[in-house]
């Protein structure tokens, strides 16, 4: 039926090129040779000459290796039964379950129509006061973690793994050292989280093909869940390696490299995957949250700058703590009004409160004497990294603003913190000596409930200027 | 008869095909998959031609497409349709109506569907203003229609050279967008039939007027540190370049609901679909200052966000600006907002790179300059044949990579635009919204407060920014009293003039008179001598009178306390200053 090639003519990296009719552009063909069989794609076609990118790399490939055209483009299979597995880029079980090939699914799907987008308006919570106090994750969303090779940031997505509340969870890893893939599998297995949890990983020992495809595989099969009605949050490790193989190809394929050998299509690239994050109306959800590493911890670097501008907000990993610092989540105003009335002055007055601190903490460094201001501001400092900083902490969002009233009144008098006294009256925590005791009477719990309507449209207060 | 080609090769989006006959430059044609019914037709445009094979940039996906398919070409270069009906419409790149398109095939962008962009069933109240008889050229005139607000005329068509005659006017009634209205002859006795659409090669500029004129008049936009520090004119053009995060989408958003013009149009080429949906939700809520109607009235939305197809967000710049100059040609005031044109470089870029053509900085193509230029000069004030005015003012942000404006978009872009709104990392991190750098940027425009009374207070802002700069080695204490007052001169004007509240009804959009009224006031603070003696006073009578500014800035202008305010505010800076 399918008629079978036997010559190659060009080989180079894991490009090769021959010569076949009637081919598709973006079918997929299969690469038998003396090392195996692999799959292949078709990324070019010129005339009689066919290109073929070969996903196991092109190692081995004989000229006489047999190419069978299979008329299809790149598809994965798609059911429940993915839940609680683990595959390569390719598709392949990593695990040592069945293989699947019921109900193949397209991977290339066509973006979501604008006008068809609604507003997010859910909160993603992930029990980490970094993320939910001050820079929320919101359904939908998508979401960077910037760090340097070395942060803790597959710890922190694990984490975000196994304590958000979404339905499903996709982890696409690439260039994953082969411990790493272990360190999630075991985590989620452990946790019991590994039932909700579909793997697609490219370890760094894979072919690089596998790795371009880790997205796409992933955010195709996060787009039918989502679908089908499931909120999925999408966990991408590294997409620096993404960018990587990306360029590896574009270079192989001799094509103009634009900005440190990147190919010019970078923010397409990446664009097109990120965009795939959509609240679907009447349906699902996929969020996503991506770290992205950055070579020599520079922002500008052309993947994390991209990446910015691509993305809604960044978090920064950085000493193993979210720097609440150039972190920002642009779709935090959308939910944190909802939340509880003392979110957003707590967010704000706890982060300027911290950046005084910075600054009291560098007069001290520099031999300043200190004031009485400035040694309040270093208790707070203290406290604030270990008890809402550190990522060990994991409280749901209401005991975290409750501990940031703590933190507040154990370092501060309640005129000093810059706090509406509407709010401080509400929720400053009384102490002994206080005059005012109904407050301190009533349970913590009638305060989550009551919502109040003005505070509701208070703007998302800048930031002090005045120094 | 039709030309039609075979596809050679595919790489990417580029496809290359061999053709009989002949093909223009530009041209548009469709790739055929399939055969029957299940046949998807790609639109795609030829850019380059060599020898009997035609370079085609597909505007969709191409996967699927194989040697020897079939390649129809339309005849035409890509155009965008014109009529009664624009305003309000969300489209694509290609003019595809996205609510429609939603409704046809749900949540996804289905490849090769393609809708008409004006609805051929909506009828118009068509008034007549030609008679039989007149003589007419291009642009002028047969009738009109009203569309929202406006009176939308309908014109002869653009592509009509020379003088015709009108031979037939229908009379006044309703009829939809189809129905022949007019019939025009020429000079050799043709008659040309004119229906309320027409069709124009998005790629050229119109040119249907009688002369361009300077630009003058300020385009107010309600930002302070724009209207009065760094002006735009009507039939201008500006640039917003600034990094990630720096607010230019914000900027562009708060633009485009108070800009004192009658058509807004905005390109979202290329940026997030988030940002877009909230304008495309918000919209139809939000009331327009000026006529108290829904902004959308007012409204067209080009919408080609970063994952749809690259081709098309080429084309998206070009149909929004051939929509904006449309408009201009019944007389109104547009402006074009284009959001990123960074993005738009990149798409030539890649483009670019498929056509393997040899790069210039950055990859980019070497005649990026030349584009951004032709571009950016679609903007204008002109004359037209009927003696009123229009304009189109064309305001495009940049996303320098890495936020460093010595890249080439910028860079090209600087060249050829008359104010430039440079936002700054600094400011943005430090919540200084509008983070427009009041020291970088410049305007080559009028502004609604006389240029020498800016200058002077730009002056002392440098000055104080200066000083701020020195004080970070010196410290407060190696500074003079003069010095440090200057440094909280410039601090107090940053507060309370060029920072806005953005979510603060009142601050967030200041009228002229108020911003004039505003200045005043401003530059007494600031042109006072103040004969204080101790830094501290000198700081606490600051913070104080920022303090009372700020206040004042979120007292609605009809609210009886305002002026009272304003008063209390002159009175304490004249007491301070006098306690020599």
């Amino acid at each position: 039926m399918h008629k079978v090639y036997h010559t190659i003519d060009n080989l180079a990296g894991s490009v090769i090129t021959l010569r076949a009719e009637g081919v598709k552009y973006g079918e997929l063909a299969e690469v038998s040779s003396r090392t195996g069989t692999s799959l292949a794609q078709v990324i070019k076609l010129d005339g009689a000459h066919v290109t073929l990118q070969v996903f196991a790399g092109a190692r081995g490939i004989a000229t006489d290796a047999k190419v069978r055209f299979m008329a299809t483009p790149m598809k994965v299979p798609f059911s429940d039964a993915l839940l609680g597995r683990s595959f390569t880029g390719s598709a392949q079980p990593r695990d040592k379950g069945p293989q699947l090939t019921d109900n193949l699914i397209d991977i290339g799907t066509p973006s979501v129509n604008p006008a068809k987008r609604i507003i997010p308006s859910n909160m993603v919570r992930t029990n980490i006061p970094m993320i939910d106090v001050f820079n929320s994750l919101v359904e939908s969303q998508k979401l960077p973690v910037f760090a340097r090779a070395g942060e803790p940031y597959n710890e922190l997505l694990a984490r975000i793994a196994l304590q958000a509340e979404v339905d499903i969870i996709i982890l696409g890893g690439m260039g994953l050292k082969y411990d790493d893939y272990l360190y999630f599998r075991d985590t989620l297995d452990e946790s019991g989280a590994l039932s909700r949890t579909v793997m697609f990983v490219h370890t760094a020992s894979d072919p690089i093909v596998e790795c371009m495809l880790v997205p796409d595989i992933a955010l195709a099969t996060a787009e039918k869940f989502a679908l089908g009605g499931k909120k999925v949050l999408v966990l991408l490790t590294d997409m620096t390696s993404f960018a990587d193989s990306l360029k590896e190809i574009a270079i192989t394929m001799e094509q103009i490299p634009s900005n440190r050998g990147y190919p010019g299509d970078l923010y397409s690239q990446l664009a097109s995957r990120y965009e795939k994050a959509v609240d679907f109306e009447g349906a699902g959800s996929i969020t996503i949250l991506a770290v992205t590493t950055m070579p020599g911890d520079d922002v500008t670097h052309p993947v994390p700058d991209n990446t910015g501008y691509i993305t809604e907000g960044q978090f920064y990993l950085r000493n193993g703590r979210i720097e609440p610092f150039g972190s920002l989540s642009r779709l935090k105003q959308q939910v944190n009004k909802d939340s509880r009335e003392d979110h957003r002055t707590i967010m704000d007055s706890m982060i300027k409160l911290y950046a005084s601190y910075k600054e009291a903490q560098e007069k001290q460094s520099m031999g300043f004497r200190m004031s009485d201001w400035d040694l309040k501001l270093l208790k707070y400092g203290e406290r604030f990294e270990a008890e809402m900083m550190d990522l060990t902490v994991n409280i749901p969002l209401e005991k975290a603003l409750d501990l940031g009233w703590q933190i507040l009144a154990d370092c501060f008098e309640a005129n000093e913190a810059g706090i509406p006294s509407k709010l401080a009256d509400k929720f400053w925590p009384k102490k002994a000596k206080t005059v005012n005791s109904k407050a301190e009477t009533e349970p913590k719990e009638a305060t989550v409930a009551t919502v109040d309507k003005d505070s509701t449209k208070k703007p998302d207060e800048p930031e002090s200027v005045n120094k | 008869m039709d030309t039609t080609g075979k596809i050679v090769g595919v790489n990417g989006n580029m496809i290359n095909v061999a053709f009989e006959g002949a093909v223009a430059q530009n041209e548009v044609g469709y790739a055929c998959i399939g055969s029957g019914d299940s046949i998807q037709r790609l639109m795609c445009e030829i850019v380059r031609i060599r020898g009997r094979v035609a370079d085609m940039q597909v505007f969709e996906d191409t996967r699927g497409l194989q040697i020897n398919d079939v390649v129809d070409f339309s005849g035409n270069m890509l155009s965008a349709e014109l009529g009664p009906g624009l305003l309000r419409s969300i489209y694509d790149g290609l003019q595809n109506p996205l609510p429609q398109l939603a409704e046809k095939c749900g949540f996804f962008l289905q490849r090769g569907t393609y809708l008409p962009a004006l609805d051929r069933k909506a009828e118009w109240d068509f008034t007549p203003e030609a008679k039989p008889g007149d003589r007419l050229t291009a642009g002028e005139s047969i009738g009109s229609v009203p569309e929202g607000i406006f009176k939308h005329r309908i014109m002869v068509p653009f592509a009509l050279k020379g003088v015709y005659t009108v031979k037939s006017v229908i009379e006044a009634g309703s009829y939809t967008i189809e129905k022949e209205i007019a019939v025009l002859t020429d000079a050799d006795g043709n008659d040309i039939p004119v229906t309320m659409t027409q069709r124009w090669p998005v790629k050229l500029p119109i040119t249907c007027f009688e002369e361009r004129l300077r630009p003058g008049e300020t385009m107010t936009t309600r930002v302070r540190s724009v209207d009065t520090f760094f002006p735009v004119a009507l039939g201008g053009t500006y640039c917003i370049p600034g990094p990630f995060g720096a607010g230019k989408t914000v900027l562009q958003q708060v633009t485009s609901r108070y800009a004192d013009v009658d058509i807004v149009v905005l390109a979202a080429c290329g940026e997030r679909a988030g940002e877009v949906v909230e304008t495309l939700r918000e919209f139809p809520e939000l009331t327009d200052p000026r006529t108290g109607k829904s902004l959308m009235d007012r409204t067209i939305i080009i919408c080609n966000t970063s994952s749809m197809p690259v081709a098309a967000r080429e084309a998206s710049v070009y149909t929004g600006v051939t929509l904006a100059s449309y408009y201009r040609q019944m007389g109104l005031n547009v402006l074009m907002l284009a959001d990123s044109t960074s993005r738009w470089a990149q798409a030539l870029r890649e483009l670019s790179g498929r056509l393997e053509e040899i790069p210039g900085e950055e990859a980019f193509p070497a005649y990026l300059e030349s584009l951004i230029a032709n571009f950016y000069e679609r903007a204008g004030y002109v004359l037209l044949k009927d003696g009123s005015k229009g304009s189109v003012t064309i305001g495009g942000t940049v996303s320098p990579a890495g936020g460093n404006f010595d890249e080439p978009v910028t860079q090209a872009t600087l060249k050829v635009v008359g104010a430039f709104h440079g936002l700054s990392r600094a400011r943005s991190d430090a919540r200084r919204f509008p983070a427009i750098d009041p020291l970088d940027s410049w305007s080559k425009y009028s502004s609604i407060i006389e240029i020498d009374r800016v200058e002077k207070l730009r002056s002392i802002l440098r000055d104080g920014t200066n000083v701020a700069q020195m004080m970070k080695v010196v410290g407060e204490e190696g500074t003079s009293i003069n010095d440090f007052t200057n440094y909280l001169k410039s601090e107090f004007l940053d507060s309370v003039y060029l920072q806005q509240d953005a979510f603060n009804e009142v601050d967030a959009a200041t009228p002229v008179e108020r911003q004039r009224e505003m200045f005043d006031l401003a530059e007494k603070a600031m042109t006072s001598d103040y004969p204080y003696t101790d830094k501290a006073d000198a700081r606490k009578f600051f913070q104080g009178v920022v303090q009372d500014f700020i206040d004042w800035n979120q007292i609605a202008s009809d609210a009886p306390e305002y002026a009272e305010h304003r008063e209390a505010i002159a009175k304490k800076i004249e007491e301070a200053a006098t306690n020599a």
